[in-house]
């Protein structure tokens, strides 16, 4: 109990951005990290563009700057990664700031920095304006596997119970006066998190059996689904397309 | 007798396949609307019990019949009508509450019962009024409380229309104010109620005949207000009366209903 009611991920708006249809905004999420991906990592002025498009594509959808930039936290250890690869990696040297670096490493962490940054921006721009179950539905609407699908339905529902369990056992450890201070008291910290899979384990099997226990034989039955969203679907195409244009024009550029 | 009875166990014993045996030859028939209190201390047999009602444990000795049917755990098409006439609600909410949405949920037994269409609405709209939850339909289950939830939980199984309604400890963890209204919505449903509890005095209010589950076999069966007033029994089998409650001193359900109630209101917030 206490936990936040919304989704972390998810932000409320009406937006167009809002009201595409979850499957087509997942395709278009799909096509636009394409084109990112297969981009040269030469061509600055191309990925100045995506960052542009996503900029405008946030606009749209009212979604503020900080909250993208707090989420992005998740990217954390790929930039720190990026950011080790100029040291660490062979090949020509340049100075930047007294430091010899690769040159082929600089490219290399570039590499990963602006595409991963541009894949996190699009993700967490996508879960702001999906709920968690529209995203379901669109990715059911795709012919995704169902057991995939249903896989992650249960995660969703289920995360925000296993989280308010695991803050409760920290609670009640540190209600006896426990603090993690040093690397020894990890053994008490890794058998809470065993403590914690048992139980996840138990609940999933009396999960099961609450199932059974209507009915469940095997496959879940698929309940009538919603209309995805009242904006028309080929509107998502927009942001690929803008970026394959803007993949183009780099080219023909040079 | 001319009506079939709704449940008609007869000299049911089990063991876990870890050796541990749980039932001991229980005998039991519950007519058709009757409301039975099944009563015992933990690890009486009470969970192992009702699970063989919708034929998820079997395999021991002795029968299970529901509304005459004899739950057989081979024959996919007889367990199948046997869950959708016994529903169980289960202690936790959130193992009963799986899926996104309360509506989703709620749809999900009668759609394993192949229900579609403006049929399943139907189902889902009647099971939620009859529990007050209208309002809640489209929200997620972990975003209600855990008195909405158990109600909800009870949703979920009344959309299969039961003929039996099973509740495993239904008051746990709830607040004097969510437990009398469940207990107005379970008075309300016209089905075969078997409430599995250690609430004694909710017993007293819901059930007309409670049960005594102790060591694997039934040791008591008649009216409830009699059962609670057998102190020597009840000592004997590790069930207790809360402090200061006299079963004789209130009357049981329905005549003096009204005392009873305001005596839990005035508990609650």
């Amino acid at each position: 109990m206490g936990n936040g009611h919304a989704h972390l991920l998810f932000r409320h708006g009406d937006s167009l951005v809002h009201r595409l249809p979850a499957h087509a905004k997942v395709l278009a999420l799909l096509g636009f990290v394409l084109v990112v991906v297969a981009t040269p990592r030469e061509r600055w002025g191309a990925f100045a563009g995506y960052a542009v498009l996503l900029a405008a594509v946030a606009a749209v959808a009212r979604v503020p700057a900080g909250f993208v930039a707090r989420r992005m936290v998740v990217e954390v250890p790929f930039v720190a990664f990026a950011v080790l690869m100029p040291v660490v990696s062979g090949g020509a040297r340049v100075d930047v700031l007294g430091m010899s670096l690769s040159q082929d490493g600089l490219y290399s962490g570039w590499n990963l920095l602006a595409k991963g940054t541009l894949g996190v921006v699009a993700s967490i721009l996508l879960a702001a304006t999906t709920d968690a179950r529209a995203l379901l539905q669109g990715l059911q609407r795709l012919r995704l596997p169902a057991r995939l699908v249903e896989i992650a339905a249960f995660m969703v529902r289920y995360l925000e119970v296993v989280a308010g369990e695991m803050h409760r056992m920290r609670v009640a450890r540190e209600s006896r006066a426990f603090h993690a201070r040093h690397l020894g008291h990890l053994r008490v910290v890794a058998q809470g998190a065993g403590a914690l899979f048992v139980r996840t384990y138990e609940r999933g099997e009396r999960v099961h059996l609450a199932m059974l226990s209507r009915g469940y034989a095997g496959a879940m039955p698929v309940i009538d689904v919603r209309p995805a969203g009242s904006a028309p679907p080929a509107l998502a195409a927009l942001l690929p397309a803008a970026a394959l244009a803007v993949a183009w024009a780099g080219a023909a550029w040079l | 007798m001319a009506v079939t009875p709704s449940i008609d166990v007869r000299g049911l014993a089990y063991a876990y396949p870890d050796g541990h045996q749980a039932l001991y030859g229980v005998d039991l028939v519950v007519g058709r609307g009757e409301r039975v209190a099944l009563l015992g201390p933990n690890g009486a047999g009470k969970t192992t019990f009702i699970l063989h009602l919708n034929g998820i444990l079997a395999g021991g000795a002795g029968s299970v019949r529901v509304g005459g049917l004899e739950v057989r755990q081979r024959d996919r098409d007889v367990l199948r009508e046997v869950r959708r006439r016994v529903g169980i609600v289960f202690q936790d909410p959130d193992d009963q509450l799986f899926m996104p949405t309360v509506r989703d949920d709620v749809a999900f037994g009668p759609a394993n019962l192949g229900l579609r269409g403006p049929e399943l609405d139907a189902r889902i709209d009647a099971a939620l009024r009859a529990v007050g939850m209208t309002d809640v339909a489209d929200r997620p289950p972990h975003h209600l409380s855990f008195g909405q939830r158990r109600r909800v939980a009870v949703a979920t199984v009344l959309a299969m229309e039961p003929e039996v309604l099973v509740l495993d400890e239904p008051t746990s963890n709830l607040d004097p104010a969510s437990r009398r209204e469940l207990a107005e919505v379970l008075e309300s449903l016209d089905v075969t109620l078997l409430v599995v509890t250690h609430d004694l005095p909710y017993a007293l209010e819901l059930c007309d005949r409670s049960i005594v589950l102790s060591g694997g076999t039934i040791v008591a069966d008649g009216g409830t207000a009699d059962v609670l007033a057998d102190a020597a029994m009840l000592r004997e089998h590790r069930l207790e009366l809360p402090y200061g409650f006299d079963p004789r001193s209130v009357a049981g359900r329905r005549s003096g209903y009204g005392g009873a109630r305001s005596t839990s209101t005035s508990a609650g917030r």
